[in-house]
């Protein structure tokens, strides 16, 4: 018998609109594991390979003024030694006596054994020029410590005061909407529309928050260094434009760092 | 078996001259100096952007008393929910309640104020409520960060905006609306009306997603 | 020269499970950049691999594969040390061709 499209057409409308408060509701309840599936199928072929790549040619390179490449840039655990010292990172250096988040002293290498000006690295806007090679350096130092244990340091008194100071900065409060980081990191299970928010002022577990960056970004096709993560925050926390490796972000990075202690780091990792 | 109390003592003893040496060794920074050594840091840590400029870091009563991982005290939570009583505007000519189909599109707009929005008119600027909020049964895509707003007015037995028994309600999200920290010294809901982010006619379009009988919030 | 592919190939069972990260914008065509001119269609066109010399696939691609596409396939009969080879040709002619081994 030929099914008439008109009554194919009703039922499957029928169907549609009884199936529709059930959608929602298995959406409801899927959503989150429909991102993760979405994340899983993305784990296979991160782009972030590419810069990991890039990272790794740029570490062994002779460039700069000086014509040297970083194989002598000490990362916290000796000069050239690069596995293990992302975990490590943000930690205080004697050379500099600051302590310093992994990009910072990246640029730290490029100017005092390449010859490169790390002033002028500050200013330029993410992914262009040398700040697109430091986020590609990171991205490869990240890499050497895949898998690793977030590990920071807290034995220095610069140490120890990097992780007070972030602390405090994590809490401020400011601009036009009141935001602070701690507003919407510092709570368990929240989320905004359907992004779920890690609380950031203890552990949130492994490959989450702190170690999940630096991280490739699907939806602009761009890789995203912690710098850059900070910053697009406080953008979005609508403050004014913080600056490249600015004490502040090296004490939230400590901040952070500290309270992921034994976090498994999954970087470069990718996001939507 | 006497050689034990005497490792225990010997032990205690080196323990004691320990901590004693350590007593000697300069302290930290105190919580004070912390507090204005970050203050110092944050000021020269920023530079304008676009809209964004650097005055938005200088901090009225409502931010400071906020800005710690401790409650501030009754004193000064008090003082906060006075000042922001104080700033609330009423409409002009009484005109609360607006279009709930307008206040839909500002509650699922989350633009405005970034250094990337080029201008910082109110017009430019949505409310950001599903961000935080259930709103509508309809929209899945909501936050969690503040409490579910769907069935607002119904629940709070608002059958007829124009109804004296309604006026109060009306008042108390007007205000809520305006200035959160009017009741809750540290809201971490944005003070829409007092910041300048919405003006009073987006915020009457949105007090009729939450309140008019007719918005699909309250069905 | 453009950026080189990330190629794995490794073995699983009696196929070889080769995976490619490739890098290149595929613009569009149809995108305004911030002053509204269309940013112009720049996309790989066509991508060859091969086995040991021996064509095993040809794809024709459009603007619709996304920014640094990631292609995966299987070749039967590969073995251990077999080699791979990869390439793309773009809308502008431009090419790039990278090689791994079956691990």
């Amino acid at each position: 018998m030929k099914k008439s499209p008109h009554m194919t057409a009703l039922t499957a409308a029928v169907l549609v609109a009884a199936m529709a408060p059930m959608a929602v509701q298995a959406q409801q309840k899927s959503t989150a594991d429909g991102i993760a599936e979405y994340r899983k199928m993305l784990e296979d072929g991160n782009p972030a390979d590419l810069f990991e790549a890039k990272g790794e040619d740029l570490w062994k390179q002779k460039r700069g003024p000086k014509a040297a490449s970083l194989e002598r840039c000490d990362l916290g655990k000796g000069p050239g030694v690069v596995k293990g010292t992302f975990v490590e990172l943000p930690r205080f250096f004697a050379d500099t006596g600051k302590v310093q988040d992994l990009e910072s002293r990246l640029v730290t290498c490029m100017e005092t054994l390449q010859g490169f000006d790390a002033a002028e690295i500050a200013k330029t806007p993410f992914g262009r020029g040398e700040m697109a090679n430091v986020t590609a350096l990171a991205t490869w130092v990240a890499a050497s410590s895949r898998g690793m244990r977030f590990n920071l340091p807290q034995s220095h008194p610069e140490e120890k005061k990097s992780y007070e100071i972030g602390k405090r900065v994590f809490f401020f409060r400011g601009g036009p909407m009141d935001f602070s980081c701690a507003g919407c990191h510092s709570v368990d299970g929240q989320r905004i529309r359907l992004q779920d928010l890690p609380n950031l002022t203890k552990n949130p577990g492994d490959g989450v928050g702190f170690a999940a960056w630096p991280a490739y970004r699907v939806s602009n096709g761009q890789m995203w260094s912690m710098q850059l993560r900070l910053n697009d925050c406080y953008r979005q926390q609508r403050f004014p434009y913080p600056g490249f490796a600015s004490d502040i972000t090296v004490a939230l990075g400590t901040y952070m760092g500290v309270n992921a202690k034994g976090a498994q780091s999954i970087a470069p990792s990718i996001k939507r | 078996m006497t050689k034990k109390p005497f490792l225990f003592s010997l032990a205690a003893v080196s323990a004691a001259v320990l901590l004693a040496s350590c007593a000697s060794v300069p302290a930290g920074p105190t919580a004070a100096e912390l507090d204005a050594e970050t203050l110092k840091l944050i000021q020269v840590a920023f530079r304008d952007q676009g809209i964004a400029k650097v005055d938005r870091i200088k901090q009225d009563l409502g931010q400071s008393a906020c800005s710690s991982d401790k409650e501030p005290t009754e004193a000064v939570a008090d003082a906060v929910t006075a000042q922001a009583k104080n700033t609330v505007k009423w409409p002009t000519g009484g005109q609360y309640i607006g279009n709930w189909r307008e206040g839909e599109r500002i509650a699922q707009s989350g633009r405005g104020l970034t250094w990337t929005d080029s201008s910082a008119a109110t017009s430019a600027n949505g409310g950001s409520c599903y961000n935080c909020h259930q709103v509508s049964k309809e929209e899945i895509s909501y936050g969690t960060i503040g409490p579910s707003l769907y069935n607002y007015g119904k629940n709070r037995g608002v059958r007829d905006i124009m109804a004296p028994t309604s006026q109060p309600i009306i008042e108390y999200t007007w205000m809520k609306i305006w200035n959160s920290k009017s009741y809750n010294a540290c809201s971490n809901m944005p003070r829409f009306g007092h910041m300048g982010i919405l003006d009073e006619k987006q915020i009457a379009h949105v007090m009729a997603l939450l309140l008019d009988p007719n918005s699909p919030v309250n069905k | 020269m453009a950026d080189p592919m990330r190629i794995r190939a490794q073995m699983a069972g009696d196929k070889a499970t080769v995976r490619v990260l490739m890098s290149h914008e595929m613009e569009t065509g149809q995108r305004r950049d911030a002053a509204g001119k269309v940013v112009p269609a720049w996309f790989i066109q066509e991508v060859s691999a091969s086995h040991n010399g021996k064509a095993v696939l040809t794809a024709q691609w459009g603007p619709s594969i996304a920014k640094n596409p990631f292609l995966q396939f299987s070749v039967k009969g590969a073995k251990t040390g077999d080699k791979i080879t990869v390439n793309w040709i773009d809308n502008k002619g431009d090419k790039r061709t990278d090689e791994a081994t079956v691990t």
